[in-house]
């Protein structure tokens, strides 16, 4: 059982690329090996920044021999057909063995495949994969062809046992197989030739190469924590960066700086994202003064002075870097401190979206509508409001045009310098969570109010000009702000009507869009328009209103509008349900259970639709709640039956004196006592009492259903009962539209 | 090599050092081109002679110019005019990688002592509709050089790969030389009878060209100059490849480029001038890469650009 070692020695992989490349490599050659009958029990990839390698264990030599079987024409078959056969699977007829089929005897070839040796499968796997890799991004060099994320050097490939290492004989594009490699690029630069998998790694460790990606890192970390620890200073951690920089060194030696006083004061994260960004330094914490003091950067290279004079280099790229961030948090802090303006009006000149206008018409549309939201959140429309004015004004920082992770972060920082409310500092922050699934989700009140108008405005918006998410396309992460939105109303249990807000952000939009073309009298018609959706909820109803008073007569941009607006609208809702749905199956909840409670009056309020869909299927897990079900689609089946039938609906109140059975006594009683509990329940929206006395209808009805045929031969009685079942149907759809629920 | 390892003692020791290294690498070293460029690239020497089957081996130091990097002569490391050292080489040898720490040893950059390292950086130039792929070179955590493996110029696939190195001369210098501050850096040597140092040199002009690139130059003018080039770079592609004078095929790739370079250092002045919006940005580096690869197209249509009566479509 022979070993495989690959290694392909590059130019600088790109750190970012490395651990992929390595899996890469592994899946690919593996199953190459695989699929041409080579089985190995186990393999192993790593990467360096120069080198990709894997080792294969227990290999087997040769592929196993295979017979083939195909299956030719019939015997008897036209000469042509057979001699076609014959070419085919380069056999003579008398190799043929002719057998019986379903139809007849039929002639079969029987092919014998000699194994092959390791050495040529491999050979083949290894140049289809070289040749086939999937980069992110790849590149030709010189005069060559061949792509690769670097220019490629040299391919190590050897197949060892205990006779020995036999090199894997294989020539891409001039590159020659071989079995030496070289070490470190400074310390070691010598080739030399390895003979197995461990002689590999061991020489390699020689020559200041370690190969193992994880090792590296451990090591960093273990040194970095130590180096720390003797000075009383904390490593902050940092995962994403601990993997970048070991794949940015083959030998990582840790080295521990200080930052110079006068740079200290700067805001923590500036520190930690200017030190990340541009030197991949770790941030390393005073736990005494809670700051940032030190930092740690690791060189690839042992130097005869330990490192003294490539830690003073980083020393002063970091000040001269440092002393910039100086320069622009102070400049900073003087627009802040002079309330910010200039830079809510360079937003001016800033395009959000070529059709949607620039950042500081956006923000004002936020602002008009963080106003509204505030009181159905508790929030001080007031702040809301003023909030939402100043949330991205650090846009126009100098700090974030550097960094614009620090988009955000700054704005509390400089809304505080401005003297500006906690609350409103507050909200510059947070209005942009939650960002992702895991993200905390704002819970002050004014930023709950921002962060909602803000989401809800980037929807509308591109709903507005038809640049919806399709299939796996959402350029503008509209998903993960309807699941924003959902999270925040949710986890802030806000009571909030979305259809009223989708409307009066939509009609902001569509008359920005307008603006410029529409006649004043348009404007003022829609302007009206606008004012009146809060009282009426929606938009067609505010029309109506408008109109109605007779005031405006609606021109030709007021109707272009209105013919789009409900549609939209609709369509928006839809799509905040469907990410519900998605939402809510994560978390238990069948998404018929949720088409049950959508399908209700109120479905617009995110809050009060999970309330009912949580209890319906709280209910629906019991064993009357699920017998329940079946009982009113029987009712429900009957009764729409008999209606389209007879072309007429039973809605009139059923009299329990044509009742002739103890058990459709007992339903009248039953239905008496489920409305008298479900009604007022249903007006305090306290579902679980409503749908609990749902379930005990479930008796009863089975009961009924048990001792007595509906479609009796007195028509009264028939026409009775089947009002009775339009009680059931009324009832319970009262409470749910039970229809939708499956099985 | 001993006596290389020694420190240079100047700016332009550090120049003369590159010069003499890369012309022992057998790479012409010629002189800058004599406009105004933003970078080094945009020499002929390099946008126009990565295109095409060519071999090609240039080494040159290029004044540049970046209006908005301007400030007064203030900052220790930031000049509206700086000088980039520019390698190119055509295909790109397979010890590039080698031949370029060698340089650094000719500058007296010891690598035993220094951390040396080649980090992820992709280059594009969206106004020569140019890119490769590459890393910027980092010396102690310090940016040095970039070196770029061209894969497209002028919208045109370079085939075969031009290998290009950058050096930011004065940050390099800096380094090498020991100063925080670019200006006190000596220029020539510190024990000349005559000593200067590089603020000595641009300290001045470095006050009034930032004045004139902020708040003086013309910008109707500018505007004007810039639908000029554009106008003049079209009208030189427009002419028939067969000159009717002399009866030769002249194909005149490079006036119509000297068009573009002029059209954008135009834009570059525009923008500092802060009379170009986030918007019409796009627009106009759009128009420049219009421009740049109109030229590279005809490019391909010289001798120099590989074309031959053969090969021609």
């Amino acid at each position: 059982m022979p070993d495989l070692l690959i290694e392909l020695f590059s130019e600088e992989i790109p750190a970012r690329m490395q651990g992929k490349a390595a899996a890469d490599l592994k899946k690919l050659v593996t199953d190459g090996l695989v699929e041409a009958g080579l089985t190995y029990a186990s393999a192993g990839a790593f990467s360096t920044p120069r080198r990709l390698a894997l080792s294969v264990e227990g290999l087997l030599a040769a592929s196993p021999a295979v017979k083939e079987e195909r299956k030719g024409p019939k015997v008897g078959a036209p000469e042509q057909a057979l001699a076609g056969f014959l070419r085919g699977v380069g056999l003579t007829q008398d190799q043929l063995e002719a057998r019986d089929d379903k139809k007849g005897q039929v002639w079969f070839a029987v092919i014998d495949k000699p194994g092959r040796p390791a050495s040529e499968i491999v050979a083949e796997v290894l140049e289809q994969t070289v040749r086939n890799f999937p980069w992110p991004k790849s590149m030709r060099w010189g005069d060559g062809t061949l792509r690769w994320v670097r220019p490629l050097h040299s391919i190590l490939c050897i197949l060892s046992d205990e006779a020995g290492a036999e090199v894997v004989d294989l020539d891409i594009d001039g590159i020659r197989s071989g079995d030496t490699t070289h070490g470190h690029r400074f310390m070691a630069p010598d080739a030399f030739s390895v003979t197995s998998f461990d002689d590999y790694a061991a020489k390699l460790r020689r020559a200041k190469v370690v190969l193992d990606a994880s090792e590296r890192a451990d090591h960093i970390w273990a040194e970095a924590t130590n180096q720390a620890f003797a000075q009383g200073m904390e490593v902050v951690e940092d995962r994403g960066l601990l993997t970048e920089v070991a794949g940015l060194v083959e030998w990582p030696v840790v080295l521990l700086g200080k930052i110079e006083e006068q740079f200290l004061d700067l805001p923590p994260e500036v520190l930690k994202t200017s030190m990340k960004e541009h030197q991949k330094f770790f941030s390393v914490k005073n736990p005494k003064t809670g700051r940032i003091e030190q930092y740690v950067t690791v060189a690839n290279i042992e130097t005869a002075d330990q490192g003294a004079t490539i830690l003073a280099g980083n020393g002063r790229v970091l000040s001269a870097r440092l002393a910039d961030g100086k320069f622009f948090w102070e400049n900073d802090l003087r627009v802040a401190k002079a309330g910010m303006q200039p830079w809510i009006d360079a937003l001016e000149n800033v395009t959000f979206h070529n059709k949607l206008g620039s950042q500081k018409e956006r923000i004002e549309r936020i602002a008009a509508l963080a106003r509204e939201i505030a009181p159905a959140v508790g929030a001080d429309p007031e702040l809301a409001e003023q909030a939402a004015r100043v949330a991205k004004a650090d846009l126009s920082s100098e700090m974030v045009y550097e960094f614009p992770e620090l988009q955000g972060l700054m704005g509390r920082y400089y809304s505080e310098a401005a003297g500006l409310p906690a609350e409103v500092a507050a909200a510059c922050e947070e209005h942009y969570s939650p960002l992702g699934p895991s993200d905390d989700v704002p819970t002050a009140p004014v930023s709950v109010a921002v962060a909602l108008a803000d989401k809800i405005d980037l929807l509308t918006g591109f709903w507005a000009i038809d640049e919806k998410p399709t299939g796996s396309k959402d350029p503008f992460a509209l998903r993960r702000a309807a699941l924003g939105v959902i999270r925040l109303v949710l986890e802030n249990k806000v009571s909030l009507k979305l259809t009223r807000f989708i409307d009066e952000q939509l009609l902001r939009i569509e008359m920005g869009l307008v603006e410029g073309d529409a006649s004043d009298q348009d404007m003022q018609s829609l302007r009206d328009i606008l004012n009146e959706i809060a009282e009426h909820g929606v938009f067609g109803a505010a029309l109506h209103a408008v109109v109605e008073r007779g005031e405006d007569s609606p021109g030709e941009a007021v109707e272009k509008i209105t013919a789009g607006m409900q549609d939209n609208g609709d369509d928006l809702l839809s799509f905040f349900h469907d990410r519900l749905k998605v939402f809510l199956k994560d978390k238990g909840i069948r998404h018929d259970i949720i088409d049950a409670c959508i399908a209700m009056e109120g479905s617009e309020d995110l809050t009060l639709l999970v309330k009912r869909a949580e209890a319906l299927s709280k209910t629906l897990k019991t064993d009357d709640g699920e017998n329940l079900i079946q009982g009113f689609k029987r009712a429900n089946n009957i009764l729409s039956a008999e209606e389209e039938k007879d072309g007429v609906s039973y809605e009139l109140d059923p009299d329990p004196k044509f009742a002739e059975s103890d058990e459709e006594k007992a339903l009248f009683a039953a239905l008496d006592q489920a409305e008298a509990t479900i009604k007022p329940a249903m007006a305090q929206e306290d579902f679980t009492t409503a749908m609990a006395a749902m379930a005990k209808l479930r008796g009863p009805i089975d009961a009924f259903f048990e001792a007595t045929q509906v479609n009796s031969d007195n028509q009264i009685v028939r026409r009775n009962r089947l009002c009775l079942l339009h009680r059931i149907r009324t009832i319970c759809g009262g409470v749910a539209d039970l229809t939708k629920i499956e099985g | 090599m001993a006596e290389k390892l020694q420190k240079p003692r100047s700016f332009q020791e550090i120049i003369m050092r590159l010069q003499s290294y890369w012309a022992a690498q057998g790479c012409a070293v010629l002189q800058p081109y004599d406009m105004e460029v933003g970078a080094g690239t945009f020499h002929p020497a390099t946008t126009l002679r990565a295109l095409g089957s060519m071999p090609w081996s240039a080494a040159y130091v290029q004044p540049s110019r970046r209006p908005t990097d301007g400030r007064y002569g203030d900052s220790p490391n930031r000049w509206q005019h700086y000088y980039q050292y520019q390698v190119i080489i055509k295909p790109s040898p397979p010890d590039l990688q080698a031949l370029y720490l060698g340089s650094l040893e000719a500058i007296g950059i010891d690598m035993k002592m220094h951390d040396i390292r080649f980090v992820e950086d992709d280059w594009e130039s969206p106004t020569l509709g140019a890119w490769g792929l590459g890393w910027e070179v980092w010396c102690d955590g310090m940016e040095v050089s970039q070196f770029t493996y061209f894969q497209q110029v002028g919208g045109h696939d370079c085939k075969p790969v031009s290998g290009e190195l950058t050096y930011g001369l004065e940050r390099l210098a800096m380094y090498v030389l020991g100063f925080d501050d670019g200006n006190e850096m000596p220029f020539n040597d510190p024990d000349a009878p005559i000593p200067l140092t590089y603020g000595d040199v641009f300290r001045e002009a470095e006050a009034q060209y930032a004045r004139w690139n902020f708040d003086v130059a013309d910008t109707d003018t500018l505007l004007q100059h810039f639908k000029d080039a554009e106008a003049e770079c079209a009208r030189i592609l427009a002419q028939p490849a067969d000159d009717p004078k002399t009866g030769r095929r002249i194909v005149m790739a490079q006036p119509a480029y000297d068009q573009a370079i002029k059209a954008s250092h135009v834009f570059n002045l525009l923008d500092a001038r802060g009379v170009i919006s986030v918007t019409e940005r796009q627009a106009y580096i759009g128009r420049v890469r219009t421009l740049a690869v109109a030229c590279a197209d005809a490019f391909v249509q010289t001798k120099a650009g590989g074309y031959t009566p053969e090969n021609a479509a």
